[in-house]
């Protein structure tokens, strides 16, 4: 059995929050290229003009391509023929601590979330999943709140028609509107159960935007897109960058919805040790 | 491009348009949620009833903003807006106190619309999710109060040119329908 000490995680996280906070993912990058070309909209132009700017600026100051650093949420795939000598589940969240801090990033979690209190770097969200192998693919996702304060659930009847599933979708983007930082990438995750289609629809996002998309991710998008909500919300023809979709089984009496929706800032960074 | 500087000049803001662009300099403060439910329960809705407000509200710009911890060698870290309605249940107050200008990004609600109105106040916002480049602005930070809660505490921002776009004009018209 191969063994992996912990203080290694902890390092690799740190590398991973340095790279996910100043360097704009090169699909994320290459759609918003693509959209600055295509858009004719002046103003949306000129917006989209200053987050390239922005990402460029950042990567070149070492400076978080978005104040909202996040919370961190990171998914862990371990491999069942891997021994992790130490405690895991402290070493991410050091990594975290660590990264966050020397990179100057934003201290954004309170540790309770009712009474509040003083803001501080950690802990992340921890998705754990057990696959074959004796390797461990870490993905690391800052997810800033202005977004995913948008977030939406809704547990569809199980004989609901895809045109009312879509509508449910684009509606969740018209309701985020001008207000979390369009254009959007828009995470779904449809089927399993209430807790798992959130799950799919935040692992969507990180789901290559330059991936081949199905027939339903595009129209969704070309609907979305025809909104007119546009970069800022002042308008122009990029409301969306890409609509990600995952699935899974879910149960005969019923049909959950979920829509994770990314800003533009969409940041992630993965490593396998 | 128009220029503006801080505090605001009714006559001069008076004459700005939805979707105008405009440049502005000047010292604005730096508030998000925590910070403007303190002030408003300094201002009597609340516990913290009859404390001092850390700075002067008349003719202030308010930036829903909560920078980053500032790197070495650096005046400020990513500074760009943060989602502004969440502050609407409080600027009411705020701008009858004085305040005149607010910078966030997204939609206001339409009691938020109507103070603008009522107070001639005036919603700018400014490139969202752009937070690395608008540090370039930022000239000088001073930290004002608040300190305990971290990012959410209040600065004194001096900006030169920071670029905004004005959302809510002194009428109570939105750029947003």
């Amino acid at each position: 059995m191969r063994e992996l000490g912990a203080e290694k995680i902890t390092r690799v996280i740190t590398e991973l929050v340095k790279r996910a906070n100043f360097s704009l993912r090169k699909d994320v990058l290459l759609a918003l290229r693509k959209a600055y070309v295509g858009e004719k909209n002046k103003r949306a132009k000129r917006i989209l003009k200053a987050i390239l700017d922005n990402a460029l600026y950042a990567r070149q100051e070492s400076l978080a391509i978005c104040q909202d650093t996040g919370l961190p949420v990171v998914f862990a795939r371990i491999g069942q023929d891997l021994k992790i000598s130490g405690d895991f589940k402290k070493a991410v969240n050091q990594g975290i601590k660590q990264g966050y801090k020397e990179c100057s990033l934003r201290n954004s979690i309170v540790l309770d979330p009712l009474l509040r209190g003083k803001p501080v770097f950690s802990p992340c969200v921890l998705h754990i999943d057990i696959i074959p192998g004796n390797k461990i693919k870490l993905v690391l996702l800052p997810k800033g709140f202005g977004c995913e304060n948008k977030s939406q659930l809704k547990m569809f009847k199980p004989t609901a028609g895809i045109q009312e599933i879509k509508e449910f979708i684009v509606q969740a983007v018209r309701d985020a509107g001008p207000d979390a930082c369009p254009p959007y990438v828009v995470g779904v995750g449809i089927g399993g159960t209430a807790d798992y289609a959130g799950v799919l629809a935040k692992r969507a996002l990180l789901t290559k935007l330059s991936a081949k998309h199905t027939k339903l991710e595009n129209d969704l998008l070309k609907q979305i897109n025809n909104t007119g909500i546009g970069p800022m919300g002042l308008g122009g023809k990029t409301t969306a960058l890409a609509v990600n979709i995952l699935t899974y089984p879910t149960h005969i009496a019923g049909l959950p919805v979920s829509v994770n929706i990314s800003c533009h800032a969409l940041r992630s960074a993965e490593t396998v040790l | 491009m128009k220029k503006i500087t801080t505090p605001l000049d009714l006559k001069k803001i008076k004459s700005l348009k939805v979707g105008e662009e405009v440049l502005l300099s000047g010292k604005i403060y730096t508030a998000r949620d925590q910070a403007h439910k303190r002030i408003v329960e300094s201002l009597g809705k609340g516990k913290g009833k009859g404390k001092e407000i850390p700075f002067n509200l008349r003719g202030t710009v308010i930036y829903y903003c909560g920078p980053t911890q500032t790197p070495k060698g650096k005046i400020i870290g990513s500074c760009g807006p943060t989602t502004s309605s969440r502050m609407d249940a409080f600027s009411g107050l705020l701008l009858a106190e004085g305040v005149k200008g607010m910078i966030g990004k997204g939609r206001r609600g339409l009691e938020v619309k109507a103070a603008i109105k009522k107070y001639q106040g005036i919603y700018f916002v400014t490139y969202a999710g752009c937070g690395a480049l608008l540090s370039k602005y930022v000239k000088s930070v001073k930290k004002i109060a608040y300190q305990d809660l971290g990012p959410e505490a209040i600065l004194e921002l001096e900006v030169e040119n920071f670029p905004l776009i004005v959302a809510v004009e002194v009428n109570g018209r939105s750029i947003y329908a």
